[in-house]
C-alpha cells in the first residue's frame, strides 16, 4: 500500500493546477455568464494532452493511468466545472468506448483526432423518457441492406453543441430488451443528424448540453461500435469509467468551495475579528476539508481499481456517490460562510453552488449509485 | 499510488481476522453482558504480538508498520470493540511513547514486557476538570530527592485495574503553564497509587475503565519520561498515534454493524420479499458501505503518513478520527434501524455496536477537538 502520488502523478497535478489557475480559472465566471461553449479551453487542454489522457500514444493519447486522469479532471474542475465535464466526457464517455471496442480502422478515424483534441466527442444515451432506466431507450436502429437507419431523440448531451461525433445507443432488437441495444458512431454531418433544444441549465452552463435528433439518419456498417446487441454492456462499462471523471469533478468543485471559504473567512470580519477565528466557521472548514479528503481518496481508489483491470463498478459508484454528496454539502457550507455575498453572482461560490448540484444527477444519479453498490454488496458472500 | 495491501499487510489482516472470529467472537456477547474482562483472550493477543505492534522487535514488539496495526485493530473491533480499545491504548498511548521518548533502561524495564504481550498499559491525561482542555492539569509532581511525589486524580483511564504500566501526566512547574507539564512512567505497585471502582459504562463494558487516584504517589526520579517540562509534546504525539487506533476501532465497529445489517436484511422478509430487496433498506446498506470505505481510506492514509513521518500526522489523524467516529455512529444507527425492533434487543449484536459506537466521538479527543486540530492546520496552510 502506498497512498502517495507517484512522481509522475505529482508532476501532472502540479502542471494541470498551474495551467488551470493561469488559463481556465480566470474565464470561469464569464463562461458561466455567457453560456458559450469554451472551445478555446478545449483546445488549450488538447495542447497539454488532456483530451485523450488514457488513450495509448499510438492513437494520439497521453497513455496515462486513470489516477492521473482523475487528478487532471479534479484540477480543471477546481478552476472551472464546465471545463472539467467537457474534458471528462471526451475522455471517459467518448474516447474510452471507442478505444475499448473500436476496430483499428475505427480507431484511426474516430479515436486519434479526438484523443489529440482536434475533434470533440459526445455521448448519447439518455432520452426524454429514459434516464436512470437507461435500458428503456426508444431510439431505433433498423438495418437497411448494409446500412443502419437511426431514429430517435437524445437529451442532455454534454458537448453536443460542438461535438463532431456522437457515441449513440439505439435499439436494434426491441424484443430483446437491454440485450437488443447496440452502439453507433454518428458524425454530426450525417444527413438526419440535427441539434434540437439547447438546454438552459442551473449550473455548468456552458457545457453545450443539447438535444440530438436523429431522423432517418443513415450510417454504414463501419459505424457500428462493438457487436450488435452489446450496446448496454458498452454503455454501463463506459459509465463506470465516467463516474470516476465525475467523482473527480465533484472533488474539484468541493475543493474550490473550500479554497474560497478559507480565503474569505480570513478576510471577512465580524464581531471585531476575522470570521476564521470563530469556532462555528472553523468547524465548518474542518468538516469540509475532512470530507473533501475522504472523497478524494475514494476517487483515487476507484481510479486505481480501474488501472488494475477487472471490475470496478462498486468502487466507481462509491466514489461518485460520496464525492457528489460532499460536493453539494461543501457548496452549501461555502455559501453559508459567505453569507449574503454567497448569494450574489459576483462571488464564485454562487456559481459553485449551482455547478455542484449536477454531480448528484448525471452519469447515474445518487440513487443509481446506491443500486449499483447495494447489488454488489448483496452479491458478495 | 497503490491501494493494494502488501503481502505482509494482508497476512497480518487475515491472521488477526481469524483470531477475532475464532477467539474473540464466541464469548463477546457474554462478556459485554457481564462486563468480564477478556483476560484469556488478551493473553492470546499478546502471544500473537498484538500488544506491541509498532514497537521494534529488539524491544519485544512485532515491528509492524502503522498500516498493519490499523488493519489489525479494524479486524478486532469488527468482532470485539472492547478488546480493540484495550489493545489500542496499550500500543498507542503507553508502549509507543515509552519507546519514542524513553531511555534504554526504561524501555528494558517497562516497554519489553508490554511489547512482548505480558502486561497491559494505560495512559493518564484526562482529569475531572481537564478533558478537551487537556492542558488545564491539576495533578502535581513535586521532586523530593530521588523521588517525585504525585498528587491528583485521573479519570476515564482505560486498562485501569488490569494495566501494569501507566504513562501519567503531571505538572512539575505550575508557573510554566503548558511547558510545566511532564510525563512519568507509573506502576500500580508504587505507594500512593490507587484505582477507584470501575465505571459503569454505556458500551465497551468488557474494557476496564476507572479513575486513578494519586496520593503522595512515590515515583522514582528515573521514571520521568523525556525531560521535565517536555509539556504536551509527549501526550500529543501519543494521541496522534492513538487517534489512528480509535479511527481503526470505529471502522471495525461500523464494519461489524454493517455485516450484521446485511445478514439480517437477507434473512428477514417483509411484504413477501427479503428486506435487502426493498430499496429503502438496500440504499441504507449502500450508504453504510460507502461511508465505511471512505473512513477506512482516511484511516489508512493517516497510518501511511505516520509511517512516513510520525511528527507530521496530526491533521490527517484528526481527520481520520473525526470522520470514522462520526461515521461509525451513523452506521450503527442505520444497522439498528434495519433490524427494526430486534435491533433494540440485547440478543442482537447491533444493539451492542450501537452503544459501543458512541464513545468513539468522545475519547482520545472529542470530535470538537479534532475539528480544532484540523481547522488550525488548514487556516495556517
Amino acid at each position: 500500500m502506498d497512498l502517495q502520488l507517484t512522481e509522475e502523478q505529482q508532476l501532472i497535478r502540479d502542471t494541470v493546477r498551474e495551467f488551470a489557475r493561469e488559463h481556465i480559472a480566470p474565464r470561469a465566471a464569464e463562461i458561466d455568464r455567457t453560456r458559450e461553449f469554451p472551445l478555446d479551453n478545449y483546445r488549450r487542454c488538447a495542447e497539454l494532452n488532456l483530451t485523450g489522457m488514457m488513450v495509448d500514444e499510438a492513437h494520439g493519447g497521453a497513455g496515462l493511468d486513470a489516477v492521473s486522469y482523475a487528478i487532471a479532471v479534479e484540477e480543471l474542475s477546481r478552476a472551472c466545472a464546465t471545463t472539467g465535464v467537457i474534458i471528462s466526457v471526451n475522455n471517459s464517455l467518448y474516447c474510452d468506448p471507442v478505444a475499448r471496442y473500436g476496430t483499428d480502422e475505427q480507431k484511426e478515424r474516430w479515436l486519434t483526432p479526438f484523443a489529440r483534441g482536434e475533434k470533440l466527442g459526445c455521448y448519447c444515451l439518455t432520452e426524454p423518457h429514459s434516464g436512470s432506466d437507461a435500458a428503456a431507450l426508444r431510439t431505433m436502429a433498423v438495418r437497411d441492406g448494409k446500412d443502419w437507419v437511426l431514429n430517435g431523440s437524445k437529451v442532455f448531451v454534454t458537448n453536443g453543441v460542438a461535438a463532431h461525433t456522437a457515441v449513440v445507443y439505439a435499439t436494434t432488437d426491441r424484443t430483446a430488451g437491454h440485450k437488443g441495444v447496440s452502439t453507433f458512431l454518428v458524425d454530426r454531418d450525417t444527413p438526419g443528424y440535427s441539434l434540437g433544444k439547447h438546454e438552459t441549465k442551473m449550473g455548468i452552463t456552458a457545457s453545450g448540453s443539447v438535444e440530438v435528433v436523429l431522423e432517418d439518419c443513415r450510417v454504414g456498417p463501419e459505424n457500428l461500435l462493438g457487436p450488435v446487441g452489446e450496446g448496454f454492456k458498452v454503455a454501463l462499462s463506459t459509465l463506470d469509467g465516467g463516474r470516476i471523471g465525475i467523482a473527480a469533478q465533484a472533488v474539484g468543485i468541493a475543493q474550490s468551495c473550500l479554497d474560497h471559504a478559507l480565503a474569505y473567512s480570513k478576510e471577512r470580519e465580524a464581531f471585531g475579528r476575522p470570521i476564521a477565528e470563530l469556532q462555528a466557521i472553523q468547524f465548518k472548514l474542518a468538516d469540509m476539508a475532512t470530507q473533501v479528503e475522504a472523497a478524494r481518496m475514494l476517487t483515487y481508489r476507484a481510479a486505481a481499481a480501474k488501472d488494475a483491470g477487472g471490475r470496478f463498478s462498486k468502487e466507481a459508484a462509491m466514489a461518485k456517490l460520496y464525492a457528489a454528496t460532499v460536493c453539494v454539502d461543501a457548496a452549501r457550507e461555502a455559501v453559508q460562510i459567505y453569507g449574503g455575498y454567497g448569494y450574489i453572482n459576483e462571488y464564485p461560490v454562487e456559481r459553485l453552488y449551482r455547478d455542484a448540484k449536477i454531480t448528484e444527477i448525471y452519469e447515474g444519479t445518487s440513487e443509481i449509485q446506491r443500486l449499483v453498490i447495494a447489488a454488489n454488496i448483496l452479491k458478495e458472500a | 499510488m497503490d491501494f493494494n495491501l502488501s503481502e505482509d499487510q494482508r497476512m497480518v489482516r487475515d491472521m488477526v481476522a481469524e483470531f477475532a472470529d475464532q477467539v474473540l467472537g464466541p464469548g463477546v456477547m457474554e462478556r459485554e453482558r457481564t462486563g468480564a474482562f477478556p483476560e484469556a483472550e488478551i493473553r492470546r493477543a499478546g502471544e500473537l504480538g498484538l500488544l506491541g505492534m509498532s514497537i521494534p522487535e529488539e524491544w519485544g514488539g512485532s515491528g509492524l508498520d502503522t498500516v498493519s496495526s490499523a488493519l489489525a485493530l479494524m479486524e478486532i473491533a469488527r468482532v470485539c470493540p472492547s478488546t480493540a480499545v484495550t489493545l489500542s491504548v496499550t500500543n498507542s498511548v503507553c508502549a509507543y511513547p515509552i519507546w519514542r521518548f524513553g531511555t534504554d533502561a526504561q524501555r528494558d524495564r517497562y516497554l519489553r514486557p508490554l511489547a512482548s504481550g505480558q502486561i497491559l498499559g494505560g495512559f493518564c491525561l484526562t482529569e475531572p476538570q481537564a478533558g478537551s482542555d487537556a492542558t488545564n492539569q491539576k495533578t502535581r509532581a513535586v521532586r523530593k530527592g530521588d523521588t517525585y511525589l504525585l498528587n491528583g486524580t485521573k479519570v476515564w483511564v482505560t486498562n485501569a485495574h488490569v494495566g501494569k504500566v501507566f504513562v501519567v501526566m503531571a505538572v512539575t512547574d505550575p508557573a510554566a503553564g503548558k511547558k510545566g507539564i511532564s510525563a512519568f512512567i507509573v506502576t500500580p505497585d508504587m505507594p500512593g497509587f490507587a484505582f477507584a471502582p470501575k465505571e459503569d459504562k454505556m458500551g465497551l463494558r468488557a474494557s476496564a475503565t476507572s479513575s486513578v487516584i494519586l496520593e503522595d504517589c512515590q515515583v522514582p526520579a528515573g521514571n520521568l519520561l523525556g525531560r521535565e517540562g517536555d509539556g504536551m509534546r509527549i501526550p500529543l504525539n501519543a494521541l496522534d498515534s492513538g487517534r489512528i487506533g480509535i479511527a481503526s476501532q470505529a471502522v471495525g465497529i461500523a464494519q461489524g454493524a454493517r455485516d450484521e445489517a446485511v445478514r439480517y436484511a437477507r434473512e428477514r422478509t417483509a411484504f413477501g420479499k427479503p428486506l435487502a430487496q426493498h430499496q429503502a433498506v438496500a440504499f441504507q446498506i449502500a450508504d453504510m458501505a460507502t461511508e465505511i470505505e471512505a473512513a477506512r481510506l482516511l484511516t489508512l492514509r493517516a497510518a501511511a503518513l505516520r509511517d512516513a513521518d510520525p511528527d507530521a500526522v496530526g491533521p490527517a489523524a484528526a481527520m481520520a478520527k473525526l470522520y470514522a467516529s462520526e461515521m461509525c455512529n451513523r452506521v450503527a444507527y442505520r444497522a439498528v434501524q434495519v433490524h427494526g425492533g430486534y435491533g433494540y434487543s440485547r440478543e442482537y449484536p447491533v444493539e451492542r455496536f450501537y452503544r459501543d459506537a458512541r464513545v468513539t466521538t468522545l475519547y482520545e479527543g472529542t470530535s470538537e477537538v479534532q475539528r480544532i486540530v484540523i481547522s488550525r492546520a488548514i487556516l495556517a496552510g
